[in-house]
């Protein structure tokens, strides 16, 4: 079992979100992080440029069977890109064991 | 008894009106802040239309309107008195409005020059020695600074040339100068927040909520139709509608000069600027309402509209900070429109452009020596400024001990 972590644009979410149903990837949790990074926003404030390097993303966190490895990766890749500098990062790692609070069973089933 | 029954609800409508200014000022100073400040400025706001009321009624109507007398300093007594016409009551002493709602009218305009500075001082100063400088300024020096011209005083019957008189039909000096002197000193005294300058080069602090900001400006706006349509002092068909007219055109020449002249300069579409623009050319048509024709008005209001934006600057660039721009908008915007009066409209003339200069100078040394006097003696024994650690976490966290939005909270800086 793999856990795949993508940072994207708050902007592609519902892209990345409808292209993971699409290859079948239906349960992940999210949140909205702020980092730093090699983007800079500009603004003027009543005169006064400024510009800050806090940037706002959504941070996905998904664990998926081996098999749905590729595809929720290729999934996020296509739908969360836009070309420019700041689309994110996609991190994969691997999963020792996951289970179902519900009825306490273990294993690659959990994640149906 | 029936026309005095119709201006006086006039007079009435306008009072609630200028009452309603405060929310006003309350949203457009908290809106151009940081949240970490918003008790702070709405406990400012709320002491100074509660206390403002009751320093009117117990010293400042008087003072403001003493009767006959020197043309400088005058008192008529504590507290309110009807007047009595042949030995009986009698309200109605004019045909304009009774002597009630001319007390509260002018009470809900007191209050508004210490609402000036609440913004200009915003973020940093202690909340104690605000409050005595709003007893003392509100209670003492707009009433004598009003009573020189309103109250018959001195101004008023200034004579050069063919010019009769100081001309102010509203207050662009009186309330918004009076106001506007007051946040300059009290700005100088203080020293800019933390954060404003680095390294002498001046920093953004960007407001936590346009919206409530964009409500105050529409509020004060709203609010400006009992400021001057009440400065007629009578429900006046011709005099109220045209100082309605001229009123509107300003502020909406002076929002959309600013917008414009903001965009050139500076090459983005800057809300606050425009927002500043609305105000400036309210201000700036406050003293002259009445005798403009609608082009004059919008002339006024556009020049005004380009003053605020090189104003906020030059405000910036002589390292003094005033986080909601009241310099600009009130001390700048407000001399305008005073010295327009003598460019513009029915007054036009170099003699009536002199008297102007001449009452402009006076405010100016009147209201800089007072509110020095205030502020520097409260400098040197309370103090008036917050400790660091204070002002870095806010003063709502350690002068009120509490929480704006306690259940929301994005951004802590």
């Amino acid at each position: 079992m793999k856990k795949i972590e993508a940072i994207i644009r708050k902007s592609k979410f519902s892209n990345v979100k409808k292209a993971l149903h699409e290859v079948g990837v239906n349960f992940f949790s999210y949140w909205d992080v702020t980092g730093l990074g090699n983007e800079k926003e500009g603004h003027v404030y009543r005169g006064v440029s400024y510009s800050t390097s806090d940037i706002q993303r959504r941070y996905l966190s998904i664990v998926v069977n081996e098999d749905f490895e590729e595809v929720t990766i290729k999934a996020i890749l296509t739908a969360g890109s836009t070309g420019d500098v700041g689309d994110g990062k996609i991190f994969v790692s691997q999963v020792d064991e996951v289970y179902r609070i519900r009825t306490g069973e273990k294993g690659g089933n959990t994640l149906k | 008894m029936e026309l005095l029954t119709i201006n006086n609800v006039w007079m009435m409508i306008c009072t609630a009106l200028v009452f309603f200014m405060h929310t006003g000022f309350a949203f457009l100073e908290i809106g151009l802040t940081r949240q970490k400040n918003t008790i702070n400025i709405l406990f400012k706001n709320i002491f100074i239309i509660t206390a403002g009321l009751l320093l009117y009624y117990i010293v400042g109507f008087n003072l403001m309107y003493p009767g006959d007398f020197n043309g400088i300093l005058g008192f008529a007594g504590f507290g309110l008195d009807a007047p009595l016409a042949d030995g009986t009551f009698d309200l109605a002493y004019n045909e304009g409005y009774t002597y009630w709602t001319d007390f509260l009218f002018q009470g809900m305009f007191a209050a508004t020059a210490a609402t000036i500075v609440s913004g200009a001082v915003a973020e940093r100063m202690k909340i104690g020695a605000f409050m005595i400088f709003t007893v003392f300024y509100v209670g003492i020096v707009y009433p004598i600074a009003g009573s020189w011209q309103w109250g018959g005083g001195f101004l008023s019957s200034l004579t050069i040339g063919d010019a009769e008189g100081f001309y102010d039909f509203a207050g662009s000096t009186l309330v918004h100068s009076v106001g506007g002197w007051a946040a300059l000193v009290a700005v100088y005294l203080l020293g800019a927040r933390i954060g404003k300058f680095n390294n002498g080069k001046p920093q953004a602090i960007p407001g936590h909520s346009i919206p409530l900001a964009t409500a105050g400006v529409l509020i004060l706006w709203l609010g400006w139709f009992g400021f001057n349509g009440g400065s007629v002092l009578s429900a006046d068909p011709e005099a109220t509608s045209l100082t309605l007219v001229t009123t509107c055109l300003a502020a909406a020449a002076g929002g959309v000069i600013a917008m414009v002249t903001s965009t050139v300069l500076y090459k983005n579409l800057d809300l606050t600027m425009f927002l500043n623009g609305i105000l400036g050319g309210l201000v700036g048509i406050t003293a002259g309402a009445d005798q403009m024709s609608p082009g004059d008005a919008i002339l006024i209001g556009a020049i005004a509209g380009a003053l605020i934006v090189f104003a906020v600057s030059l405000v910036d660039k002589i390292k003094l900070d005033d986080p909601v721009g009241a310099i600009a908008v009130h001390l700048i915007c407000g001399i305008w429109g005073t010295l327009a009066v003598g460019l513009f409209g029915a007054k036009a003339g170099f003699d009536q452009f002199l008297v102007q200069f001449i009452g402009v100078l006076c405010y100016a040394v009147f209201c800089i020596a007072t509110s020095f006097l205030i502020i520097y003696t409260l400098k040197k024994t309370t103090g008036i400024r917050v400790s660091e650690r204070e002002e870095l976490e806010g003063l709502d966290a350690h002068e009120h001990k509490m929480d704006a939005y306690p259940d929301f909270r994005l951004n802590e800086h």
